[in-house]
C-alpha cells in the first residue's frame, strides 16, 4: 500500500467529512421517504416519471444527500423513514446471529449510513419512543428512537467485530475474498488494517524489515509501463 | 438524476486503489460544471419569480440548491484527492515523474506539483545545516551502520557521492560503510530502477541484499 498517500477518511458519528470520497459514496445511497406536499416538477428532476408534479403523500426513494438538504423539523417538504434493514424485522435477524448477515449486500456503508440516519427525527412506534425518552433526556433533540437504533447498530458491530479481528489476524498469504465478501466498508477497512499489521509482523520475523525495497507505488507503475509497451 | 456525472468521477477515483492516479477527466469535469451553471441560472430565474409571489417554486429552488451543493462537494473532493495522490508521488517517486504519469495530470496539477516540489526543496534546504537534508530519501530510520550489497546482475560502475566508485559485478558481495551518502545512493538506485534491493546489514550478522 502506498505509504505517502493519506486520503480523507469517513466522518465519525453524525457528521460527514466534506472531502471524504467514502462519505460521498455513502451519502449517495437511497432512503425511502414520503412527499409531504405536492411537489411540482420533482418527478422530472428525479427521473422517476414524466408526471408534471408529484402528488402529496406519494412514496419516494431519494439519496441521503437530498434527504438531508430537503429535510427540516417541520417536515413541510419531505419526511423520511428508516430503511427496512434498520427496522424491527431485521433486528430479530441480527439478534439471532449477527455474523451471518451479508452486510455488503445491505448497502456497503451499513454503519456510516446508520449513523447518518440519526440526523432525521422521525417518531416511530410510541413504545419505542417512550423507551428512548426514558433512557436519555439529553438526546431529546434528536430522533426519539435514535438512541435505541444506535445501540442496535453498535450491538451488531460488537457481535461481528470479534470474527473480523480473528480472521484478519490469522489469514496470512491467503485469498481473503471469501472472508471479506460479507463485510461492509467500515469492517473491510478494519480487516485491511489487521492484515497490514499481520504482514508487517511476519516481515519483521523473517528479517525483511530492514530490507530496502522500492515502494509498491513505484512497482505498480513499472508493471503498467510494461503492459502499455506490449500493447 | 442530478449529480450523476460527477459521481462517476468520484467512483472512478475511489476504485483506483493504493494511491494510483487515473487520467484527469477534463470532459467529465466540464460537464459537471456545465450542469452547475445551468442549475444556477434556472434558480436565478425562479427566485425573481418567487419573490413576485409564486411560493410553490420555493421547494424547487431549494432542490436545485441541494444539487448545486452536491456537485460542488463532489468536484472539490475529486480535485483534492487527486492532489493528495500527486503529493504522495513526490515522496515515493522523486522529483522527476515518468511521462506515463505526467500524461495523467492536468496542466494545473503539473504546476501544483512543481510548486510543491519547490516548497519542499526550500524547506529541506533550510533544515540540517549547510547542505540541507533530503527528507524524501529515508522515510524510515536506518537500522544499522553498514550496508551489504550483493549483485545479482552486472550493473557496471556505480559512483557514490564522496567519489568512491563501486564495481557491481554479478555475484560479487561487498560491505560498505553505510554512511548517509552511500545509503542515499542505494536508495536512489532502488527507486529509479525499481528492481533493485539493498538491505541494511546488522553489524554482527550481515543480511543479504541484491542488485539486479
Amino acid at each position: 500500500m502506498s505509504e505517502a498517500y493519506f486520503p480523507v477518511g469517513p466522518g465519525l458519528g453524525l457528521e460527514e467529512n466534506f472531502l471524504s470520497l467514502d462519505d460521498i459514496l455513502m451519502s449517495q445511497e437511497k432512503l425511502p421517504g414520503r412527499a409531504e406536499s405536492a411537489l411540482p416538477r420533482l418527478a422530472l428532476a428525479l427521473g422517476t416519471g414524466s408526471a408534471e408534479s408529484v402528488p402529496e403523500g406519494s412514496k419516494l426513494e431519494i439519496p441521503l444527500w437530498l434527504a438531508k438538504g430537503l429535510h427540516d423539523s417541520k417536515r413541510r417538504i419531505i419526511s423520511v423513514e428508516l430503511p427496512k434493514i434498520y427496522k424491527e424485522a431485521w433486528r430479530t435477524v441480527f439478534s439471532a446471529d449477527a455474523n451471518v448477515v451479508d452486510l455488503h449486500k445491505m448497502g456497503p456503508y451499513y454503519y456510516g449510513f446508520g449513523s447518518q440516519l440519526l440526523n432525521f427525527d422521525n417518531p416511530e412506534n410510541p413504545e419505542i419512543a417512550q423507551t428512548a425518552q426514558q433512557s436519555s433526556e439529553k438526546m431529546s433533540w434528536c430522533n426519539p428512537n435514535g438512541p435505541l437504533d444506535y445501540c442496535w447498530t453498535l450491538q451488531t458491530f460488537i457481535n461481528r467485530f470479534r470474527r473480523i479481528m480473528d480472521s484478519s489476524q490469522n489469514a496470512y498469504n491467503e485469498d481473503t475474498s471469501a472472508l471479506v465478501a460479507r463485510l461492509d466498508e467500515l469492517e473491510r477497512a478494519l480487516f485491511q488494517v489487521g492484515q497490514k499489521g499481520l504482514n508487517d509482523f511476519q516481515c519483521w520475523e523473517k528479517g525483511q524489515a530492514s530490507q530496502i525495497t522500492a515502494s509498491s507505488l513505484v512497482q505498480n507503475y513499472g508493471k503498467r509501463k510494461f503492459t502499455e509497451m506490449d500493447v | 438524476m442530478a449529480g450523476e456525472r460527477v459521481m462517476e468521477l468520484v467512483r472512478e477515483l475511489h476504485r483506483a486503489a493504493d494511491g494510483h492516479l487515473p487520467p484527469f477527466r477534463t470532459e467529465g469535469l466540464r460537464q459537471a460544471l456545465e450542469e452547475m451553471r445551468a442549475l444556477y441560472e434556472r434558480n436565478q430565474a425562479d427566485v425573481s419569480e418567487a419573490k413576485a409571489g409564486r411560493t410553490d417554486l420555493i421547494f424547487l429552488i431549494r432542490f436545485r440548491h441541494c444539487c448545486l451543493l452536491r456537485n460542488q462537494r463532489c468536484v472539490l473532493a475529486y480535485l483534492y484527492d487527486r492532489l493528495l495522490r500527486i503529493r504522495a508521488l513526490r515522496w515515493e517517486y522523486g522529483s522527476v515523474l515518468p511521462n506515463a504519469i505526467q500524461f495523467h495530470m492536468s496542466a494545473e496539477e503539473v504546476e501544483w506539483f512543481n510548486r510543491y516540489k519547490k516548497s519542499l526543496a526550500t524547506y529541506m534546504r533550510s533544515v540540517g545545516g549547510e547542505e540541507g537534508l533530503d527528507l524524501t530519501q529515508d522515510i524510515k530510520p536506518p537500522k544499522s551502520l553498514y550496508i551489504e550489497v550483493r549483485c545479482l546482475r552486472d550493473h557496471g560502475e556505480f559512483e557514490i557521492d564522496d567519489g568512491t566508485t563501486i564495481l557491481l559485478k554479478k555475484n560479487s558481495q561487498s560491505t560498505y560503510f553505510g554512511n548517509s551518502s552511500t545509503h542515499h545512493e542505494c536508495v536512489k538506485a532502488t527507486k529509479e530502477s525499481n528492481r533493485t534491493q539493498f538491505t541494511y546489514c546488522v553489524s554482527w550478522s550481515p543480511l543479504r541484499c541484491s542488485v539486479e
